[in-house]
């Protein structure tokens, strides 16, 4: 597992790299200009930390019904990159908000459901750094009720009337703003993929550190 | 079926017993609830005014206090029962380990209730705050709100009864999840607060907290027994 890190780390670096080129030459948005190609950068982020956050509760749901720690390692890594990508979305938003709405933040149901939800997931990390032995099965429970927001999160737009895009613009992108979008979006997601597995071989290098420990004092 | 709620029966009426002959809790939250109120009261309140609160901070007072009052008597409970090393005694009496939950459950929002019941009558006292205009209405959402704060409130006071720090990490978790339903409890008290009440906003407040009681309850009935298991 460890080998595919380095071809996805390698494959990410070039979307990347080649990504501005990219991102130029889309099509120039005519009522909001040059700031609106900070969207390549916003919605990639944002998408992935809801598709993180319900990843890491059905793995956490999975956790608690087997107990095997696999499931554990899987969820500690999504809740770490939810919140990794959380950050890089609420770094983005506001910049693109001060140009689009004139200010960096508005208390508006999107905005505030997407920051309870990062919230979340960084109280997640909280417990399990400092709450001791058992933190991972408690966690496991908080990851549940993180992923019980998602959909809050996915829906306010839609369901509130909110000055944040709604959900079906996506879809309806002329064909140059979405090659753009989806080729950031490779990007981060392959990003996503290689950070994830690294995280893994660190929690299970340390679970097998353990063991070896114990093993040792016996 | 009525096995389960005899478990429930018996677990709430040990706490009320204690809590009756202690009134610990009930002396305490009360009086923080107070606390809080006017500690609000210094920062959203005009000075020279009629007294009333800046624009929606009424409903916002009431429903933090209760908030943090709320969250003060749940690390106590489990304290108690921690203390007294009756915790696992709990979880191992016969009978369904989601019923033990349900009925410590019924304890604490019966002491939320007792709670609110005198902080509502004193913020729409010393803020000419009108909560007794619509008392269905405020009642409804007082009660739906106060049933899905103190439903995670309940679980997560529950399974960090044995972590470590866990006087911190009780509003840290409880928090982020639980203020969509302050949101609720707050935008519909404020709508039947305004100069003129809009009942239909109310009643949607309402409904979408009825919506976070039946997602709040189902996940944690079924994840209390997982997350109790040692």
């Amino acid at each position: 597992m460890r080998k595919a890190v380095v071809p996805l780390l390698a494959a990410a670096g070039f979307i990347f790299m080649t990504a501005p080129i990219v991102i130029a030459r889309a099509r120039y948005e005519s009522t909001m200009g040059l700031v609106q190609k900070i969207f390549y950068f916003h919605m990639p982020p944002a998408m992935l930390m809801l598709l993180s956050a319900i990843f890491c509760g059905i793995v956490s749901a999975i956790f608690l019904i087997n107990r095997r720690p696999i499931y554990d390692w899987i969820a500690f890594a999504a809740a770490e990159l939810t919140v990794l990508y959380g950050a890089m979305a609420m770094v983005t938003g506001p910049l693109w908000a001060r140009k689009a709405w004139g200010v960096w933040w508005v208390w508006d149901a999107r905005l505030t459901m997407s920051l309870l939800m990062w919230m979340v997931f960084v109280s997640y990390l909280l417990l399990r750094r400092y709450g001791g032995p058992g933190s991972e099965t408690l966690a496991a429970g908080l990851a549940l009720f993180g992923m019980a927001t998602a959909p809050f999160v996915y829906l306010s737009v839609n369901i509130w009337r909110t000055i944040h895009p709604l959900t079906s613009v996506v879809p309806t992108l002329p064909v140059d703003f979405a090659f753009a979008l989806w080729y950031s979006f490779a990007g981060f997601l392959l990003m996503y993929i290689a950070l994830m597995m690294l995280r893994m071989t660190i929690e299970r290098q340390r679970t097998m550190l353990d063991y070896l420990y114990l093993e040792s004092e016996e | 079926m009525s096995a389960f709620w005899r478990v429930v029966w018996i677990v709430a009426r040990k706490d009320l017993a204690i809590e009756a002959r202690s009134r610990e809790l009930l002396n305490t939250t009360i009086f923080f609830a107070l606390s809080c109120v006017i500690v609000f009261s210094v920062s959203f309140v005009g000075e020279g005014g009629d007294g009333r609160a800046l624009g929606d901070a009424a409903a916002g007072i009431l429903w933090v206090a209760i908030a943090f009052s709320g969250t003060l008597a749940l690390g106590r409970t489990f304290e108690r029962e921690r203390y007294g090393d009756t915790l696992r005694a709990l979880l191992l009496a016969p009978g369904a380990r989601a019923a033990v939950y349900v009925g410590k459950l019924v304890g604490i929002v019966a002491l939320l209730v007792a709670t609110e019941a005198v902080i509502v009558p004193l913020v729409a006292l010393l803020f000419q705050a009108r909560l007794g205009d619509h008392l269905l209405l405020i009642s409804a959402l007082l009660l739906f709100g106060t049933v899905g704060f103190a439903t995670v409130g309940t679980l997560f006071a529950a399974m960090l009864a044995r972590a470590r720090s866990r006087d911190v990490l009780l509003p840290i978790l409880l928090y982020p999840v639980t203020i969509p339903v302050m949101i609720a409890g707050v935008r519909g008290t404020a709508a039947l607060l305004a100069a003129e009440p809009q009942l239909d906003m109310a009643r949607l407040w309402v409904m979408m907290l009825l919506a976070f009681d039946v997602v709040f309850v189902t996940l944690s009935l079924w994840t209390f027994e997982a997350l109790m298991t040692e």
